[in-house]
């Protein structure tokens, strides 16, 4: 079971909501995932056009632990104060926390992640933050109050997948206490089992799946990765070695001398 | 006054947020509220007095990743 700030899912895929072709196709898609812990946001409300409205009544429909984030945030204050909107309007203390520093990459600002992330935990939120794979921005987030660290895989949105495995295998390695969840970068379901392989909790994507030719089908495929990725890492992966070792017993070759007898 | 709603210019006679809210035609809408960056609770939004050029943000819940 993933257990999340003392809740408990058994899913191990968590997936956003924006991008989908239709409504629809979201709401399938979420079905399809087995996700249980689906992103949101917030945004400018029309009075005329009530957006916001419509697209709450499909979420609660959906009847997900909504996880809403500070997407688009430039600075603490600004991160602050949408957690402290999202908790309001989502009814959660859980708040997927981005403080970004460059639209371009939407690489996290870990500076003011980690400051953001000290004033709302201790102002009760349970923060879920979207940082990098960089280990003393880790311990940093640890030592703020996070109990759950998302680092990204690559940039949001540009499906490279892992493109630093070897630090986040140490940072596996170095936090096995810590929920560690990959969140962003992901393109194919092979990444989301790579992750997994590597003994993360759980992976959180997006555009992988909404932007798929069929979202649908995309999302029943994730969720297998994300379990095979998950059961294999149970199960213990073989180390790679350098030389060939034969599978087939050497021992009773025919035309060969026996060293075995 | 005028005060700047969701980056908008508006003319209004609300004296408080709530005032606003309602005037706008937010009333029964699901939505959370900020006055010049700071967080404004629901239940804070009657005695929350506006000033001209006060910049309120009026959000609702949208998709995400």
């Amino acid at each position: 079971m993933l257990e999340l700030y003392g809740a408990r899912f058994s899913s191990r895929l968590l997936l956003g909501t924006a991008r989908y072709p239709s409504p629809d196709i979201l709401r399938r898609a979420v079905e399809a995932s087995g996700a249980e812990i689906v992103t949101v946001s917030l945004r400018r409300e029309s009075a005329r056009a009530r957006t916001g409205q419509g697209f709450w009544e499909l979420i609660e429909k959906l009847g997900r632990r909504v996880l809403p984030n500070t997407a688009g945030c430039n600075t603490v204050k600004e991160a602050v104060a949408t957690a402290h909107m999202a908790r309001e309007l989502f009814g959660t203390n859980w708040i997927k926390l981005e403080v970004i520093a460059n639209d371009e990459t939407l690489q996290p600002d870990l500076f003011g992640l980690v400051e953001a992330a000290g004033i709302l935990s201790a102002e009760g939120f349970e923060v879920l933050p979207y940082t990098t794979e960089d280990l003393s921005a880790a311990e940093r987030l640890v030592a703020a109050g996070c109990r759950v660290l998302m680092p990204w895989a690559s940039p949001i949105g540009s499906a490279r997948g892992l493109i630093n495995r070897t630090a986040l295998k140490s940072l596996r390695d170095l936090f096995p206490g810590i929920p560690l969840i990959v969140d962003a970068g992901i393109g194919a379901p092979s990444h989301a089992a790579e992750a997994m392989e590597l003994g993360y909790d759980a992976v959180l994507l997006n555009t992988a799946v909404a932007q798929a030719g069929d979202p649908v089908a995309m999302a029943k495929a994730f969720a297998m990765a994300v379990e095979a990725g998950r059961l294999a890492f149970e199960a213990g992966v073989l180390e790679p070695r350098d030389i060939a070792v034969a599978s087939t017993p050497a021992s009773g070759t025919p035309f060969k001398i026996d060293h075995a007898s | 006054m005028q005060v700047l709603v969701n980056g908008e210019a508006v003319a209004t006679d609300a004296g408080t947020l709530n005032e606003l809210c309602v005037s706008l035609g937010y009333a029964d809408a699901k939505v959370a509220t900020a006055v010049n960056g700071a967080f404004v609770a629901a239940g804070d939004r009657t005695a929350t007095l506006l000033r001209p050029a006060d910049k309120v943000e009026i959000v609702a819940p949208r998709q995400g990743g």
